[in-house]
């Protein structure tokens, strides 16, 4: 063995329930953060996964980024125009099914055209204003989980049903009213409708649930008087990640707003961002005071072998090589407890997936969401034996710097 | 070997503590060793004597004046290149031992020669068990500091202070923990290296005994070279070791 690893290890083996107390903390501050990396990714992706089942990947609305510029501000070079009445315009994508038609042509994933718009419902005395989603059924499906959130009836009973109706449970409940009711509907233009209600859904929104129906697209069309109107276009992508360039590429190539997923929900980003920082911040505490544990080691182990430092500097040793010893040591109480916490922290994350919970709204059994990640254990493993390469070398520093003389007149 | 440079040179060599009270520990000394001596540098408690020997083991700084080493000035040479200096040309030997409790007697004395680097494993296990062979401890090898007697531990260290073959070998009261027979023990040991190896034994002590059989005796006062007499080889040689010798010790 090399001469400086095996005086090292001469130091380390003396010292049995030490190092092993040394090794055990590193090996719970490792174990530890790799358990909360995994479950607070874990739980960021299952956030993740559960908000863009319910919203689509990507939508096109029938809006613009920036005020369309006026025809006079193109034909006079002035610096201001004051007075001018903007054209009225019917609302809408133009062109939606070409739009919709190109799309299918080459876009990774699934299209459906909606028109969105608000209603009043009325039922037995009392109104409840509602946004109103004109789907296509079958395109609707591939784009939104809704199919499997109908409590009631189903989205096929649309198109067999004139005027048919899909609310919220939240609706039904607000309204007192249940599925197979007939209830009236009033649009903004002042269209006036009989609708059945033939299904209920509940997706756990309850801004969702409380505050939206659908019903077919033609007769959206009819009660907001839009006849072949189309205002929104939904995307599903089959690869969520690749939203926001192919956003990017949509709003370029049709001049519609386009918004992906991710930046409608900038905020909630934002807060998984700090929740990270937070996360790394503790993971770093962890890590230092399992390296102080270390530090503690290291420099009893220095202040004891006093001694041997100066005999070795006066043989011939170089500090650098008194130092190694000591970074050598840490290191090799970092790598242990690294390997013992990589170890441990996999059995913490698979005793906690054993955990199960019930939720009293729903039956269902769900389980922690733990993510399972090489980097989670490359990183706590990484910064522990950094640490730990710290904590030896700061006493080693010290310890090299000593005088032999001192000591060795010190001991005659 | 005898190309009249000498071995060990301090020119000027003042060495001062700094501090509120600045102490000077040696002053203004100049002496010249050659191949081959035996020296004993004696004095009173606080004379100097084992600070003159760590600024000529290279273990401290002179605050003025120069150490020389076969000639070379080791003034400019920094903390790593003084150290690689000892760890080639001066074999130490303290009052304690300073064995690594943890290493054999055997793995104690391949230390320099492993920091070295010069030879192969076999090569330098054969060479410390020879070494420690020589000194008597062939039957020890492989025994660690603690299951040694004073005088084993002792030799173990001049072993290790030979392992590298310095032609320098600096003591610092080697024989001072030891009893009389073991102190008479290394004594010969030291003498033996100098008459058949050649090698310069320098060596401060507190035992008039000890000091009065080598050849060449300084006095130390006051930080400063009080006497530097060379004895006569013949009475020397007549000498075998510091019993035979009392009668002689007045310096």
């Amino acid at each position: 063995m090399h001469l400086i690893a095996d005086i090292a290890a001469t130091h380390i083996r003396g010292r049995g329930r030490q190092t092993f107390l040394s090794i055990a903390g590193v090996a719970m501050g490792v174990g530890f953060s790799i358990m909360m990396a995994s479950l607070m990714q874990g739980s960021q992706e299952d956030f993740i996964d559960t908000l863009i089942d319910t919203i689509p990947h990507i939508a096109i609305e029938d809006e613009e980024r920036h005020p369309p510029v006026q025809p006079a501000s193109m034909t006079f070079d002035a610096v201001k125009i004051e007075g001018l009445r903007p054209r009225e315009k019917l609302r809408g994508i133009r062109n939606a099914d070409g739009i919709i038609a190109s799309l299918e042509s080459w876009l990774p994933g699934d299209v459906a055209p909606n028109l969105t718009g608000q209603a009043v419902i009325r039922y037995a005395g009392k109104d409840l204003s509602v946004t109103v989603v004109g789907i296509d059924v079958d395109a609707e499906r591939l784009v939104s989980t809704i199919d499997d959130d109908m409590r009631e009836g189903s989205l096929d009973d649309l198109n067999t049903t004139a005027n048919g109706l899909v609310v919220g449970d939240g609706v039904l409940d607000r309204l007192g009213a249940k599925v197979g009711d007939l209830v009236t509907v009033t649009s903004p233009v002042g269209v006036v409708r009989k609708f059945k209600i033939v299904g209920s859904f509940h997706t756990g929104a309850v801004a969702n649930d409380n505050g939206l129906g659908y019903t077919l697209l033609k007769t959206a069309q009819v009660i907001q008087d839009k006849a072949n109107v189309v205002n929104r276009i939904r995307i599903r992508l089959d690869d969520v990640n690749a939203s926001t360039p192919i956003a990017a590429r949509l709003e370029s190539q049709f001049g519609y707003k386009a918004e992906s997923w991710e930046e409608a929900n900038e905020g909630l980003m934002e807060a998984f961002l700090i929740r990270n920082i937070i996360m790394f911040t503790v993971v770093a505490a962890i890590l230092i005071v399992a390296g102080f544990g270390i530090f503690n080691i290291i420099s009893q182990i220095t202040h004891e072998k006093a001694h041997d430092i100066a005999i070795m500097k006066s043989l011939g040793f170089p500090e650098s090589d008194i130092i190694r010893i000591f970074v050598i040591e840490g290191l090799a109480i970092g790598a242990a407890g690294s390997l013992l916490g990589c170890v441990f922290g996999f059995a913490l994350c698979q005793a906690l997936g054993q955990v199960e919970f019930e939720f009293a709204a729903t039956t269902e059994v769900t389980r922690l969401p733990l993510m399972y990640s090489v980097w989670h254990y490359a990183i706590a493993s990484g910064f522990a034996l950094g640490s730990a390469a710290v904590a030896g070398w700061l006493p080693a520093r010290n310890a090299a710097r000593l005088n032999p003389v001192d000591i060795i007149r010190g001991a005659a | 070997m005898t190309d009249g440079t000498p071995l060990l040179e301090a020119r000027g060599v003042t060495r001062i503590l700094p501090g509120i009270v600045p102490v000077t520990l040696v002053e203004n000394i100049s002496i010249v060793f050659g191949h081959g001596e035996f020296v004993s540098i004696t004095g009173p408690s606080g004379s100097g004597k084992s600070s003159l020997l760590y600024l000529l083991g290279l273990l401290d700084v002179p605050t003025t004046g120069e150490v020389f080493i076969n000639g070379v000035s080791t003034a400019e040479l920094n903390k790593t290149e003084r150290a690689e200096t000892r760890l080639k040309t001066i074999g130490f030997v303290f009052q304690f031992h300073f064995l690594l409790p943890e290493f054999s007697a055997l793995d104690n004395v391949m230390l320099p020669m492993r920091k070295l680097g010069l030879r192969d494993a076999v090569e330098m296990r054969e060479s410390a068990a020879g070494l420690l062979s020589a000194l008597g401890l062939e039957e020890h090898l492989h025994k660690r500091p603690d299951q040694l007697s004073g005088g084993q531990r002792q030799r173990v260290a001049v072993a290790r202070a030979l392992a590298n073959d310095p032609p320098l070998i600096l003591a610092d009261e080697p024989t001072g923990s030891l009893d009389s027979r073991s102190t008479e023990q290394v004594f010969h040991i030291l003498k033996k290296i100098v008459d058949n190896e050649g090698r310069t034994v320098i060596a401060v002590t507190h035992e008039m005994d000890f000091a009065a059989a080598t050849e060449r005796r300084i006095h130390l006062v006051d930080g400063r070279v009080a006497q530097d007499e060379a004895q006569s080889p013949a009475s020397a040689m007549r000498g075998g070791g510091p019993e035979a010798l009392g009668s002689h010790a007045q310096s």
